[in-house]
């Protein structure tokens, strides 16, 4: 048996720019992480904060036309962003899937579900014969607790939820290692989102798969992820494992939005927010970019940009507070 | 809408200059003989009788007789109609076959060289005139380079009456297996259905990009790419196939158009079809032929657009009738 790898997914040193005609919109800047096999990875910010761009680009699908500027992204040591276009065909949906913010436009309005699941088997697996592919979409519908008789039916005549198990099928149906899930629950109500973090836990056990949780609801990030990284402006602000995070947060943008959720066990007459709002990423102001919200800013913060430094075994920030402190 | 569009063709003609009895007789025929030839054609009525006499007869499907010739209105119109059809035909095809292609070409690699190269061709070919296109493509194609010829449906030397049955001459030739006579129809065809097909195929260029545009945007197409569909099977399958429900509505709303370039093109080609069987008989104010003529184009124009609505529920699930 081969040796199994711990590190499925590697970032390195990821930027990615759109050049658009006012500038370059640095969307994602100097990021690095790494993913475990079988881990579950948050990638907590604010909208815009460059993490749906860093989801895609773990595809190559990034929106045209952004552009990688540097960096790499290895999956099992084999760097994606310069793998040749059928590589990359294959490795979609067979090695790293993705499921989409809205399930309700993610879905062709012409295709049937049973149209969507063949296609998707046709492409990976040509030789797969017609019966053996729809046994296996059958089997599939199953575990996601979907009636048969749904197959012939179109987009527009199933529920959000289900549109949404859908979309998780087909994300599956060709056994990838890893999930990216792009604000999955965003369009769903609170009830489907309970059941959509159920399937997907328990999909995470049988297809034993990795999963990136890019969210901006730290709730469902605290629910399912092991680890969770923060990301503001581009770049990764903290990195940690939940418990740390929601614990111990070390950077003040942490413990800020951690803060800005309500709590129904405190007598809150108003909700907690954090004043300001995410820099222009096109004139990216020097130093580190939260220094313009922070309240705990000291000088240095505005010269330079801190780098993403350990502090203990699991838990890895990047902020000039601590730095100090550490001489 | 052919009852409105048949009132108003009505009046315009009575209203407008000349008749067809002066057409007939020339300015210097004595006032009597003028009196007595209106009397016969009915036209000493009032306005509103005629158009009473004209609509009872049409409710039995009556298009009237020539007012110039001894004939039915029918009959002209049933030997013209299939010249017309053959060159819409063709010329539907064509535009649609240069358009939908360029479209999606152009939208794929949006603002490049080939996209406004495509944009140009697009906007240059909408604003030439159809018979202006028409005789270029005859000093270029028919006169320079002798590679088409210029009028007509056939050569003077191919035999119509051996095979003209249906007036379809493309079918009229297969079925009997005149090889060498559809050869000859199809090579008369060229250069009207080009000029046709080029004209119109600049509205769809745009349409097609512009939805293109729109539908490859889309949420389920990044989707499909994330799967590993493959690129192209992505745009036509997926993004085309969304693209065409607008590209059909805007089918149905070109269709008058088409039959109007059809009329300048016939006119330009000498092509013996209703267009120019109407531009002939307004020159000679025959007021039923124009009249039935109309009919038919409007006909044919409010069928387009019912087989457009029926299409939508073929492309599109989310429609039931």
């Amino acid at each position: 048996m081969p040796q199994l790898e711990k590190t499925i997914l590697e970032v390195q040193d990821l930027s990615i720019a759109y050049p658009i005609t006012i500038g370059v919109v640095r969307a994602v800047e100097g990021v690095s992480f790494t993913l475990d096999d079988g881990e579950a990875l948050g990638l907590v910010g604010e909208s815009g904060c460059g993490k749906s761009t860093l989801g895609l680009s773990i595809l190559k699908l990034h929106r045209p036309p952004g552009r990688v500027t540097g960096g790499k992204i290895l999956y099992r040591g084999t760097d994606i962003l310069s793998m040749s276009d059928r590589a990359l065909l294959k490795m979609r949906g067979q090695n790293i899937s993705m499921i989409f913010q809205n399930p309700l436009t993610s879905l062709n309005p012409l295709f049937t579900v049973e149209k969507h699941f063949l296609e998707t088997i046709h492409f990976h697996d040509a030789s797969m014969p017609r019966e053996r592919a729809r046994a296996a979409v059958g089997k599939m519908l199953e575990t996601l607790g979907i009636e048969k008789k749904r197959l012939k039916e179109y987009p527009h005549q199933l529920s959000g939820g289900m549109r949404q198990r859908i979309m998780i099928g087909l994300a599956l149906i060709m056994n990838p290692d890893i999930i990216i899930a792009d604000e999955p629950t965003t369009s769903l109500d609170v009830i489907v989102e309970a059941g959509f973090t159920d399937l997907l836990m328990s999909l995470r056990s049988i297809y034993k798969l990795s999963i990136i949780l890019i969210t901006h609801n730290l709730g469902l990030v605290a629910e399912i992820a092991d680890r969770i990284a923060v990301m503001y402006a581009g770049r990764l602000m903290e990195v940690a494992t939940t418990e740390e995070i929601f614990a111990h947060p070390l950077h003040p943008y942490t413990q800020g939005l951690i803060a800005c959720v309500p709590n129904i066990l405190v007598d809150q007459k108003e909700l907690v927010t954090m004043p300001g709002s995410p820099p222009d990423l096109v004139d990216r102001p020097a130093g580190c970019p939260f220094a313009p919200r922070c309240p705990q800013v000291i000088p240095i913060c505005r010269q330079k940009t801190p780098a993403l430094i350990q502090h203990a075994p699991s838990h890895s920030a990047a902020c000039w507070l601590y730095r100090q402190k550490e001489g | 809408m052919v009852f409105v569009m048949l009132t108003l063709v009505f009046v315009v003609l009575r209203v407008m200059p000349g008749d067809p009895v002066s057409a007939m007789l020339g300015g210097h025929a004595p006032e009597k003989v003028i009196q007595q030839k209106k009397a016969d054609l009915g036209l000493n009525k009032p306005i509103g009788m005629q158009y009473l006499d004209y609509m009872g007869k049409l409710a039995h499907l009556d298009l009237g007789e020539s007012m110039i010739f001894k004939q039915k209105v029918s009959q002209p119109i049933l030997e013209k109609l299939p010249a017309t059809l053959e060159l819409t035909f063709f010329g539907l095809l064509l535009s649609l076959g240069i358009g939908i292609p360029l479209g999606v070409f152009a939208a794929r690699r949006r603002r490049s060289g080939r996209d406004y190269g495509a944009r140009l061709y697009a906007n240059v070919v909408y604003c030439i005139p159809v018979f202006w296109m028409g005789l270029l493509l005859q000093l270029v194609f028919g006169i320079f380079l002798g590679w088409f010829p210029i009028a007509g449906r056939t050569s003077p030397r191919v035999e119509v009456s051996a095979f003209s049955k249906t007036g379809f001459y493309i079918v009229d030739t297969l079925r009997i297996g005149n090889f060498a006579a559809f050869g000859d129809v199809m090579w008369h065809l060229v250069l009207p259905s080009v000029t046709l097909g080029i004209v119109l195929s600049g509205i769809f260029v745009r349409l097609t990009r512009a939805n293109m545009l729109d539908v490859l945007k889309s949420d389920y197409i990044l989707a499909a790419r994330a799967r590993g569909v493959p690129e192209r099977r992505v745009v036509y399958n997926h993004g085309l196939r969304n693209a065409l429900i607008p590209i059909v509505t805007m089918l149905g709303l070109q269709f008058a158009l088409l039959l109007a370039g059809a009329i300048l093109t016939e006119s330009t080609f000498s092509w013996p079809g209703m267009g120019r069987l109407l531009l002939e008989r307004i020159y000679l104010r025959d007021y039923p032929v124009i009249q039935g003529v109309i009919v038919v184009y409007t006909l044919f124009v409010s069928v387009i657009s019912l087989v457009v609505d029926l299409l939508y529920a073929a492309i599109d699930p989310r429609v039931k009738y």
